[in-house]
């Protein structure tokens, strides 16, 4: 939506905060990127690979984390600034290689992005990601706005290079999915070369600085860029203090709860008794700055996303001062004066300073407030849907049933996309596991090598493509290969729906747009020696009779692609909906049929309402897609489509 | 730059996921900044691409950027795309002062189709509404969307009503330019929707 490649130093754009880290990136002056789509990250890459021709540099969707940042540490050897991007899940695949990567250190400037979701709002957990960087030493800066977000990705790099190590940026759904004001530097305008250089190692001569261990001096090293990157931060100018000398309360922030703080000082009228210190460089903290930050009061309340990690750290240092020290009373998630879990907002943030400070507060009129939390009760809640013409709304359908007609309990094993919604009434319950990307197909195969303890439920684990690519391959090799009995449905929709219809190794296009060779799902499930089959799951018929089929007569590992394109790629890519669908008033006999309401209170599709007044079914013209899957279910035939 | 009515002015775009408020606010956000404003905006929503309950905060300075939450009972301007949202937003986020324009076409929940749940009833609902506002501009925009040739119009005829009630420092002018930028092939279409907007707003 905004165009990360203005060459407008100085003027003032609205930027999202991953258009801004992009955006900083570029001013970085970066040949190399690559992520994995997630939210709340994906922006970040969605913006890098829409100019990457332009503005000449490689763009990738990568075919999941640790191989984004991988290719991204390869680029930074040759002497590439390179920036990988990803959400909290996927630093956790990537780890494995960060853990090796720190130890080694980097080529030219090397940063990771991090965009964790406190309250999980997009995501199946919620972490804290920056407990990595003080668990494998390695530098996290942390922006507080939008303006920031660009500005210390491009500082990052800098440091990345001056310090040989990569270093972490952490946003947030606040940050990341913010938008705002942010004024652009300087693109640099110099060509590149790669080459990779050989670096020796220090311990050993004719050893490639870039192969890790077996040295524990390396973690030596490693400790001593961390002391490095400490100095440097005691002077960084985003670190800040707003608020007089000293106060009756000191508040120690860092991130989207930065402007929290802020307002709820204001809000509370508290400008001359609370100051605010903002810390942008949460690890390794400057010690010196934050023991001087300390001496303004007595009272201290930590305010941040999601863990007491600056909180722990800083009372790790407090233990150290001078013993003739005054004596200082921390407040925040130890207390419980701040949440433990879930997203901060102005609110909890404005209880938390009245409540330290020992003042009301009330956020409106009071009897407005009564009547407002009265009257609003008569909203209904708005559950998870699949969207009208989702083609995994018929998948579901046909699996519950098949289940149904088979008898012996059978459930899915839900992966990470759209169908995660399987676990909820939009799936019909039918998904009893969700974890990670790839887990549905990795807990199918210890579920069904459980034949000698007399287990006999079906077990159906489900993936889309895109996460197929990710994570199932290993998860349906080991099945193949230790001889399970499961059903992987590969659901592929020929896109990664979920987090904005990203390109990926099955739709033959790269994330910059260009052609790509179409990876063929079928025939490398063939090549690995399951069975595989294909069906439209909007023909419910073939699809459950194809499902029943092989839970109760096949054995071993089932594949069955589930074919048929996401409605929002279709409707994008084809105005015309398939289909006109409407209910004929006069065959719906409504509650009369016996159906139990079978398309209004068992499918629940957003397009079909049930009109109270007259007891009968009725297309919403406003949201149905035309898909024509419920013509298929009504048993009375009431339902009826015409070719548009 | 024109005087704000109030510093920071905070205004809520809601809706139902699909129906379009994420572009409405970056609309309204892009127009304020190019007439020199500091605008945040921070969008709520549920982890559903479509169906579920969905939130801008659109806070606009003279001097700053303000975070991106606006806290409980500090909305100054509701604009909302579903009525039934509109209460929500109202009941977390109304005060006595809180000018609400609203669209009167519900979009049911699956939890209400099901019996699970009820809506209700349109008018009691506008009057619920109204209960709470300052100032209520109520707007069929679905239903003149819908005359327009797409349901879909009805986030622009809001962004029309929106700047023809006068309630933010903006005018027509200043919109046209960032709808011909973000339509470039369905400008005149778009335009007519915004046009209309500003008319039913009474302006």
């Amino acid at each position: 939506m905004a165009s990360i490649e203005l060459d407008a130093p100085g003027t003032m754009q609205l930027l999202l905060g991953n258009e801004a880290i992009a955006r900083g990136a570029l001013e970085a002056g970066i040949g190399f990127a690559a992520s994995y789509p997630g939210t709340p990250a994906s922006e970040i890459m969605d913006n890098l690979a829409s100019i990457a021709n332009d503005m000449g540099i490689h763009a990738e969707w990568s075919v999941n984390e640790k191989v984004a940042l991988e290719a991204a540490a390869g680029a930074s050897f040759a002497g590439i600034r390179a920036i990988a991007s990803m959400k909290q899940n996927g630093l956790n695949v990537s780890s494995d290689f960060l853990i090796n990567l720190a130890m080694t250190g980097i080529g030219k400037g090397l940063i990771l992005v991090v965009a964790d979701d406190p309250g999980a709002i997009s995501s199946s957990n919620e972490q804290d990601s920056r407990n990595i960087c003080k668990w494998i030493d390695i530098p996290l800066l942390e922006p507080g706005n939008t303006q920031e977000a660009k500005d210390m990705t491009k500082w990052a790099f800098e440091l990345s290079e001056e310090l040989d190590t990569i270093c972490m940026v952490r946003s947030v759904n606040r940050i990341g999915h913010t938008r705002g004001n942010v004024k652009l530097g300087e693109l640099p305008k110099k060509e590149q070369r790669a080459y990779f250089p050989n670096i020796w190692n220090k311990f050993e001569p004719m050893r490639s600085k870039f192969a890790a261990g077996p040295f524990p001096q390396l973690h030596n090293v490693l400790h001593q860029k961390l002391a490095k990157a400490e100095e440097k931060f005691e002077s960084s100018p985003f670190n800040w203090y707003m608020g007089p000398d000293n106060v009756e309360l000191l508040v120690i922030t860092s991130g989207a709860s930065t402007s929290c703080c802020t307002e709820a000082v204001k809000e509370l009228k508290l400008e001359d008794k609370v100051g605010i210190f903002k810390l942008a460089t949460t690890w390794p903290i400057p010690e010196n700055l934050i023991e001087k930050q300390l001496s303004r009061s007595q009272k201290v309340l930590f305010v941040e996303e999601v863990d007491p990690f600056i909180e722990r750290s800083v009372m790790e240092l407090a233990a150290n001062l001078p013993p003739d020290s005054p004596h200082l009373i921390f407040y925040g998630k130890r207390s419980g004066h701040i949440p433990s879990y879930g997203e901060l907002n102005p609110d909890l943030v404005i209880n938390a300073i009245a409540n330290v400070m020992g003042i009301p507060y009330q956020a409106r009129d009071i009897n407005y407030d009564k009547e407002a939390q009265e009257l609003s009760k008569a909203v209904p809640v708005r559950a998870l849907n699949l969207c009208p013409g989702c083609p995994h709304r018929a998948t579901f359908w046909a699996v519950k049933n098949a289940f149904q007609l088979d008898g012996r309990d059978g459930f899915i094993c839900g992966d990470i996309g759209c169908y995660a919604l399987g676990f909820a009434a939009g799936g019909y319950y039918q998904s009893r596991t969700m974890h990670a990307m790839g887990s549905g197909a990795g807990v199918a195969n210890g579920l069904g090598n459980l034949r000698q303890f007399g287990f006999e439920q079906p077990v159906i684990a489900m993936c889309g493509d895109s996460t197929f690519f990710h994570a199932t391959i290993p998860a349906l090799i080991n099945g193949v290969y230790n001889k399970s009995n499961f059903i992987l449905l590969i659901l592929d929709n020929s896109a990664t729906a979920m987090t904005g219809f990203q390109p990926h190794p099955g739709t033959g296009m790269t994330g910059s747009g260009e052609p790509a060779i179409s990876i063929n799902i079928e025939a490398l499930c063939r090549s690995l020696g399951a069975n595989v089959e294909v069906c439209d799951p909007f023909d419910l018929k073939n699809t459950t009779a194809t499902l029943l089929r092989l839970m109760t007569e096949e054995g071993g590992i089932n594949v069955v692609i589930m074919r048929r394109e996401c409605e929002m790629v279709r409707a994008k890519r084809k105005k015309k909906f398939p289909y006109v669908v409407h209910v004929d008033p006069d065959i719906c006999i409504g509650e009369a049929c016996g159906c139990d309401r079978v398309c209004t209170r068992v499918l629940q599709c957003p397009g079909l309402i049930w009109d109270k007044q007259a007891g009968k079914s009725k297309i919403d013209e406003a949201v149905c897609t035309g898909c024509g899957l419920c013509v298929d279910i009504c048993p009375e035939g009431a339902i009826i489509k015409s070719p548009t | 730059m024109k005087k704000l009515s109030k510093e920071p002015l905070n205004l809520i775009v809601a809706g139902v996921g699909g129906q379009g408020n994420v572009l409405m606010s970056f609309i309204i956000g892009k127009a304020l900044v190019s007439q020199g404003y500091f605008v945040s905006v921070g969008d709520t929503y549920g982890a559903s691409q479509r169906g579920g309950s969905v939130a801008s905060h659109v806070r606009i300075s003279e001097h700053t950027c303000y975070g991106s939450l606006i806290p409980g009972g500090h909305a100054d301007v509701i604009l909302s795309l579903e009525p039934a949202e509109t209460l929500r937003m109202l009941g977390q986020f109304g005060n006595p002062d809180v000018v609400t324009l609203t669209n009167t076409r519900p979009i049911y929940p699956a939890d209400v189709t099901s019996g699970r749940a009820t809506y209700p009833n349109i008018d009691e609902l506008l009057k619920l509404i109204e209960k709470l506002s300052a100032k209520l501009i109520v707007i069929k925009a679905t239903d003149e969307a819908i005359k327009l040739g797409s349901p879909i119009f009805a986030n622009v005829i809001l962004i029309g009503a929106l700047i023809g009630s006068g309630v933010l420092p903006l005018n027509k002018k200043s919109l046209e330019p960032i709808l011909r930028e973000n339509f470039p092939k369905e400008f005149d279409a778009n335009i007519a929707a915004f046009n209309k907007g500003v008319e039913l707003a009474g302006h």
